[in-house]
């Protein structure tokens, strides 16, 4: 597949950053465009594209507008319908290789106020947040440079371009939690709230921000609305595969040549990626990979053609998640890569279930044992054994997440932990629990 | 092998349990928590529907003016949104960037996640704690720099990332990083890869609550404008270029539901459902029709959310400009001339 640079377009430019950019390469055209349509017109468009969220769950994003409880023509509204809604942009970027949205709103955070407009506009929402990360102060920096430029403008604020239609538009800054990025967490945690995940149903789309209905969109996600708005869906839908369109933005980190992000249609594979980013660093070869950050089943080389959208690396037995590849060469270890992600979550597990607070907590230890050339004949028995306590059982997939690399790593390279151990250990090793999901409740 | 986290034996989860500081000589010596900082406590309440959705960036105010989360603030912040301290602290430690204690001028923040540290975050990390002698989350005797080790900082094409006031010094290596914390404690501020020039951690604190942390507007949009070194962000797009590869063309004009075709493109579309007015009154129809039966309704009227009580349209909206100097930090910590933004 070729490059197909939509998002990132702007990204060179002089001072991308600024409106006076923004406006000479064709940006709020998509706003005037929306403005002049109905909002159920918007979401049909969007529903239409096929676009799916960027944020890493794949939800159909018209769909998930449509949910929005609205009045109905000619009846007094009752319950949801009645309460305002809300536009909630999920830009808590923060899980392990994923390096998308941080990069777009530091270069271009007209894109995403644009889109967050048009979104706003097309849910009938007239107050909206964007959540950004609080370490990403520079993309902090300006976006509320933007904003400020947005308002002045007449793109923010009442009577937009004299359409009539009024949005307020607050940047809020997070303060250090991954789990923040989980939707629900992320509406405790702008409430005021230890971020904290909800049960769910009901789900924001009926219940979300301060009880109202609510939208919670990703950054990529929503700075694509423009260019479909100005495209239309069927120019949307040249990208990639039919029930996984559009240019995505892959993120490429690790052990390759040239690090950065490519945008390329949905469907394209690492091996074209990776010709892309210059080959594996010479002399070295392709180990393993994630496709979509750490929250995702490791793949290794013979993954290389599996094309990278929603459906194809589903069905390869991961997930497409946030297309954050980090490529790891024969010089790493499997198992500290897996112990240092799950360092990860034990540090970031909000210790609201059991299953993650404690599992994370174990996972730390006995995969420090592997590494530390200390482990014992039953301790992968004991890694799975944690997974499946975990997968699942959680109230959010921060849970799920974590059990990813665990599993796929001891499915994908028991060897190497096995060579880890001490050689009394090793003579002792038997059978090993099989490891299988356990049937996820949903 | 060493690996980051807590002390060996200690818990390594994020469920801290740690004090906050209560040494009196360290709490009686701190700059008070102003009525400037009410004042702009309360403009941070009013941006929202509900007042407590302040919470986070009134914490960031309070490390703004103090330099931490200290007693004090959290009764600061309990006072103003009619909640108890308890109340407060639990939010205050559930996230990483709020300090319990004291922190230096600069947070130094090292990447020791799985891609960072195989590409020497940690031999990072492990450098200059020995080189401040003090481990995660803590102070250099002279009051410099706290170190600590980040959780991913999404940056991972630029591995490996130190941060200094969470702004990037991308693909780091031991003897840069090094030299760089070295210079943070001769007082200097080398310049970030991508970020603004330095200014403090009580002065980054101050934008996250959302003032502005600069004495002037030309020092604020310098800051906005510092150029940086984009490599990664833009290699496809480049590779793009050399390659002459491009995305396949829009249609020329407007998207499918469009059967306005030709019309100017701000002119507002009657509907149908609002009848034929025309223009700016059609919008006006459209956009009632969607929201006002709530109100005649009456049903938002017990909902928190009842219009214009909050942002910026709000009737006690206040000048802006008024609250532009950081209190609590030094002047001239905006060290950038105006106008020396490139891109």
């Amino acid at each position: 597949m070729p490059l197909t640079p939509v998002l990132t377009t702007r990204w060179g430019a002089d001072k991308s950053w600024r409106l006076s950019t923004y406006e000479s390469m064709e940006g709020y055209a998509a706003l005037r465009t929306a403005l002049s349509m109905a909002p159920d017109e918007l979401v049909t468009l969007v529903k239409d594209s096929g676009l799916r969220g960027r944020g890493g769950a794949g939800f159909p994003t018209g769909m998930k507008w449509s949910f929005i409880p609205q009045p109905k023509p000619g009846e007094e509204p009752t319950g949801p319908a009645a309460l305002p809604k809300y536009l909630v942009v999920n830009a808590d970027e923060g899980e392990p290789g994923t390096c998308k949205d941080v990069p777009l709103m530091m270069v271009d955070p007209h894109a995403l106020i644009e889109g967050v407009i048009i979104s706003a506009y097309a849910i009938r929402s007239k107050f909206a947040v964007i959540y950004v990360r609080g370490e990403a102060v520079h993309a902090h920096r300006r976006l509320v440079a933007a904003v400020e430029e947005a308002y002045a403008a007449g793109y923010l604020g009442s009577d937009i371009l004299g359409s009539g239609y009024d949005l307020e538009l607050v940047v809020h800054a997070g303060a250090g939690a991954y789990i923040c990025g989980e939707e629900t967490a992320l509406l405790d945690s702008l409430e005021g709230y230890r971020g904290q995940p909800r049960l769910k149903p009901p789900f924001p789309a009926v219940a979300g921000l301060y009880g109202a209905p609510t939208v919670i969109n990703n950054v990529e996600s929503l700075a694509s609305v423009p260019f479909i708005v100005r495209g239309g869906a069927d120019w949307f839908k040249e990208f990639g595969p039919e029930k996984s369109p559009g240019p995505k933005i892959y993120s490429l980190s690790g052990r390759i040549v040239r690090p950065g992000q490519y945008e390329a249609p949905m469907g394209t594979t690492l091996r074209e990626l990776i010709e892309m980013a210059g080959g594996i660093r010479p002399g070295h070869e392709l180990k393993f990979w994630t496709p979509g950050g750490s929250s995702t089943p490791y793949f290794t080389a013979e993954h290389l053609d599996v094309p990278l959208d929603f459906d194809s690396v589903a069905a390869a037995g991961s997930m497409l998640g946030t297309t954050a590849l980090m490529i790891f060469d024969e010089t790493d270890s499997i198992v500290e890569a897996t112990l240092r992600f799950s360092e990860f979550y034990a540090h970031e597990s909000c210790g609201k279930c059991t299953p993650c607070r404690e599992g994370t907590f174990w996972y730390v230890r006995v995969l420090k044992r592997f590494v530390a050339g200390e482990g014992t004949a039953e301790d992968l028995d004991t890694l799975v054994d944690i997974s499946d306590n975990m997968l699942g059982r959680t109230f959010c997939a921060l849970g799920d997440g974590a059990t990813s690399c665990v599993t796929s790593s001891i499915q994908l390279f028991k060897d190497d932990y096995l060579a880890l151990l001490p050689p009394e250990e090793k003579a002792r090793v038997g059978r090993f629990l099989p490891i299988e999901p356990v049937g996820v409740a949903s | 092998m060493s690996f980051p986290g807590s002390p060996e034996g200690a818990a390594t989860t994020g469920l801290d349990s740690s004090p906050f500081e209560g040494r009196p000589e360290v709490l009686d010596a701190l700059p008070p928590l102003t009525e400037q900082a009410r004042a702009e406590a309360r403009e941070i309440m009013a941006r929202y529907p509900q007042p407590r959705s302040a919470l986070l960036p009134m914490l960031h105010l309070v490390q703004s003016y103090q330099g931490f989360v200290s007693p004090q603030g959290l009764t600061f912040c309990a006072e103003e949104l009619g909640l108890t301290t308890a109340e407060v602290a639990a939010v205050a430690t559930f996230y990483t960037m709020y300090k319990r204690r004291p922190t230096g001028r600069h947070l130094v923040s090292v990447c020791t996640n799985t891609l960072c540290a195989v590409l020497g975050g940690q031999r990072i990390f492990d450098a200059l704690k020995a080189d401040l002698g003090v481990g995660h989350d803590e102070t250099a005797a002279d009051g410099s720099v706290t170190l600590e080790h980040a959780e991913c900082l999404a940056a991972c094409d630029y591995a490996p990332v130190v941060t200094v006031d969470y702004e990037f010094y991308d693909q780091q290596d031991v003897d840069g990083a090094r030299e760089l914390v070295a210079a943070l404690r001769r007082g200097e501020k080398p310049l970030p890869s991508r970020g603004a020039p330095l200014t403090d951690f009580q002065g980054v604190s101050r934008q996250l609550a959302g003032f502005s942390q600069h004495a002037d507007e030309a020092a604020a949009r310098a800051a906005v404008d510092h150029p940086g070194e984009y490599g990664p962000t833009l290699a496809g797009l480049r590779l793009a270029a050399d390659r002459g590869e491009s995305a396949p063309p829009m249609p020329r004009s407007e998207p499918a539901p469009a059967p306005d075709r030709g019309e100017p493109r701000e002119t507002v579309r009657p509907t149908g459902r609002t009848g034929e007015t025309p223009g700016r009154e059609a919008a006006d129809a459209r956009v009632a029709a969607a929201d006002t039966p709530a109100e005649k309704a009456g049903a938002a009227e017990s909902h928190p959310d009842t219009g214009t009580e909050y942002g910026r349209g709000r009737p006690q909206k206040q000048p802006r400009g008024g609250t532009d100097t950081p209190a609590g930090t030094e002047p001239g910590t905006s060290g950038q001339a105006p106008g020396d933004g490139k891109a």
